[in-house]
């Protein structure tokens, strides 16, 4: 049996897939980041080699993805996440024809063809605003653990406007709130909204497209996927692996290599 | 001479002498300021250099001033002081680093340029209007805008010959008229309609070959990098518009052109993706943006930027020098109104680019600084998008402020848009 890997190395946490020759997933891993990169990347592959009880000879194509991918070492070769998101995306969910990727720092929103191939992508530019890390800030702001701000904005009766889109400026626009006495759900739900108004806006630049996949790891937010299916009108697809679907991309991109003899994204390149 | 010899002394010849003319030019104007000596600022949509040579007016391009400050990655200290001196961080880069280069005396890391005796711009770029103000209240010089009437609504343009163009090109001719006695006033010099006329000559011989260069590129490899190469002949194209050495370098530079085509000689050790680029360049990190691209076989082979930086000299328009004045009016009114249009209108040219220039993808660079090239280029790709189906790429960044130019963010999109362009080519490759 062959497997082949992806590791996708994100600002806050990095993820590793293996996979086998069939597609399935056999191993994952997921741990912060941290400062040194290269030591998240292959503690992460280690500890995904561990679950899926392959060892590190068996596996054939290793590819990295995320902004530290060209810091997994010991990988074959690199795809941007981009692609990987796109790749996972469509092979969770094949109907899938958009692509929300909601990440610590990054937002994009992606077009894609049946086969997984990017049409068009656009991501936030410049700050962080309308990323995780705007729910990072909140959650520092209000003393809340990440996990507990979806569940806890879902009991918001009357959200507040949180009308700020810099994400440092943000929570004190949440304290001040706080200090007009509003209910710490309403003033979360205010976040969510905030948050899925700006990654609407990126989806409706690169147009909107059935089926809809949410990925990254705020997918797990479920207060956020909420806001977004009210705010777009539709149902998201939303898998419970949906914060490994660039390290899935990666891995599935890996597989082609070795089934192929040969890594299609990497194929461009010539230095 | 040797083949080998031969090759060695054309191919790159219009590099090393765009290079030589630009120390010259530069060495020139720090002469000039030492002199204490007066020149003319103008601007690369109309600079009216043909005339303004006339008059003996040695040329300031202060938007090239500004290019080169960040390209020789100092603009950061030109662009602090102007902002503490109290400009915004929103105004257009190039403006804040002249207004440094202005607070230092004319301190510029090629030399030193002489103040403005006179400013003369067109309608072409808003920011135009409100940047020569700012010489005048500096040094109570005289400005002259020259107006110039665009394409119409529904992008309807007229030609020569047309009553509609007929009555533009009276109005710009009249506002020439107005500009030789304003010039003749500022420096104390008659007239003479045959310097007018050689230097139109020379500026013919300058449209002529720009316009066959920019055609030279549709071979397969392209000849010169149009984002690079590109840059270096525009910036002949304009300070050198109107003179013997403009002229000259052109004529050698489809000399060259010629014979790299004759012997298949490109910019690209393997050319796999022609791409053209819109917009203005990255100049805070000019060389390695274009690396991003070439790393991956990307090569640019035209630009918009060719267009309407360079006064619409790309349209190979050449003067009538049996009448100057008249013929003067038509070529700035064609070639200004071209330039407005390549920003204005440009999905029209773009969709005629894709075939003649077998293209594979579009990029689009929108920039911070400058909202009059890039308004509008998100609805033109859009437009592309529905028309053709070609990739495109959209990133945003800055000519001049390296403070919103984030390499890495630059660097995953373009990625991402050659590992589409690759499973493009893959499958298409398979399906046949």
């Amino acid at each position: 049996m062959a497997y082949a890997a992806g590791v996708d190395v994100g600002s806050t946490q990095t993820k590793a897939i293996v996979i086998n020759e069939a597609k399935n997933i056999v191993g994952r891993s997921l741990i912060d980041t941290g400062a040194n990169v290269v030591v998240a990347a292959e503690q992460a592959f280690a500890l995904a080699l561990k679950s899926a009880k392959v060892e590190e000879e068996e596996v054939e194509y290793v590819i990295g993805t995320g902004y530290g991918r060209y810091r997994v070492t010991f990988g074959n070769t690199q795809v941007t996440e981009i692609s990987c998101h796109g790749r996972g995306a469509v092979h969770m969910f094949p109907a899938t024809r958009t692509v929300l990727d909601m990440g610590g720092q990054d937002t994009k929103a992606i077009r894609v063809r049946p086969s997984g191939e990017i049409v068009d992508f656009c991501m936030n530019d410049k700050c962080a605003a309308g990323t995780g890390r705007f729910l990072g800030a909140a959650s520092s702001a209000l003393d809340i653990p990440l996990d507990q701000l979806g569940p806890t904005a879902l009991r918001s009766q009357r959200p507040v406007r949180i009308s700020t889109t810099c994400t440092v400026f943000a929570e004190s626009e949440v304290l001040s709130w706080l200090g007009k006495g509003k209910k710490i759900e309403d003033i979360l739900q205010g976040v969510h909204q905030s948050i899925a108004a700006r990654s609407i806006g990126l989806l409706r630049r690169v147009g909107v497209e059935q089926e809809i996949t949410f990925t990254g790891g705020v997918a797990r937010n479920i207060g956020m996927i909420e806001a977004l299916q009210k705010g777009l009108g539709a149902t998201l697809n939303v898998s419970d692996d949906s914060h490994f679907m660039g390290a899935l991309g990666a891995a599935l991109f890996a597989l082609d290599h070795v089934l192929a003899g040969r890594a299609p994204a990497a194929s461009g390149r010539t230095a | 001479m040797g083949e080998r010899q031969q090759e060695n002394d054309i191919v790159g010849r219009g590099n090393r002498e765009g290079a030589q003319l630009f120390r010259d030019w530069f060495a020139q104007l720090s002469h000039t300021a030492e002199k204490q000596g007066h020149s003319a600022y103008v601007f690369v949509m109309g600079s009216m250099c043909e005339l303004l040579r006339a008059f003996d007016l040695p040329v300031v391009f202060p938007e090239i001033d500004s290019l080169q400050m960040a390209v020789r990655r100092v603009a950061h200290e030109y662009l602090n002081q102007a902002e503490d001196y109290g400009y915004s961080p929103d105004i257009c880069g190039y403006v804040k680093a002249d207004v440094a280069v202005q607070l230092r005396g004319g301190q510029h890391p090629m030399g030193r340029i002489p103040k403005p005796a006179i400013a003369v711009l067109t309608n072409a770029c808003n920011t135009y209007i409100k940047w020569a103000e700012i010489w005048e209240r500096m040094y109570h010089i005289p400005i002259f805008t020259l107006d110039v009437p665009g394409t119409r609504a529904a992008g309807t343009q007229t030609w020569p010959g047309n009553p509609d163009f007929e009555n533009d090109r009276r109005y710009v001719q009249a506002q020439i008229m107005e500009l030789i006695a304003l010039c003749e006033r500022v420096t104390g010099i008659k007239f003479d309609i045959d310097r007018l006329r050689e230097n139109m000559r020379y500026a013919n011989e300058m449209s002529r070959g720009w316009k066959q260069v920019l055609e030279f590129n549709k071979t397969r490899p392209s000849l010169f990098n149009a984002l690079t190469d590109g840059t270096i002949y525009l910036g002949v194209a304009n300070g050198f518009r109107g003179s013997p050495e403009g002229g000259r370098f052109f004529t050698n530079l489809v000399e060259e052109m010629a014979y790299k085509a004759a012997r298949g000689i490109g910019t690209a050790t393997e050319e796999k993706y022609r791409l053209t680029f819109i917009g203005v360049p990255c100049y805070p990190i000019f060389r390695r943006f274009n690396e991003m691209f070439t790393e991956w076989g990307g090569t640019f082979v035209h630009s918009t930027y060719l267009w309407f930086a360079s006064g619409g000299a790309n349209l190979g328009f050449e003067y009538d020098l049996a009448r100057p004045l008249e013929s003067l009016a038509e070529g700035v009114l064609i070639s200004v109104r071209d330039a407005m249009d390549s920003m204005f209108y440009q999905d029209r040219a773009i969709f005629e680019m894709v075939d003649a220039f077998h293209l594979d993808g579009v990029v689009y660079h929108p920039i911070k600084s400058c909202r009059t090239t890039s308004t509008g280029m998100a609805d033109n790709r859009r437009s592309l998008m529905a028309a053709r189906d070609i990739p495109s790429l959209f990133i945003e960044s800055d000519m001049m402020d390296r403070r919103v130019v984030g390499e890495a963010q630059m660097k995953n999109r373009i990625d991402a848009f050659f590992e589409g362009l690759a499973s493009r080519k893959q499958q298409e490759a398979a399906a046949r």
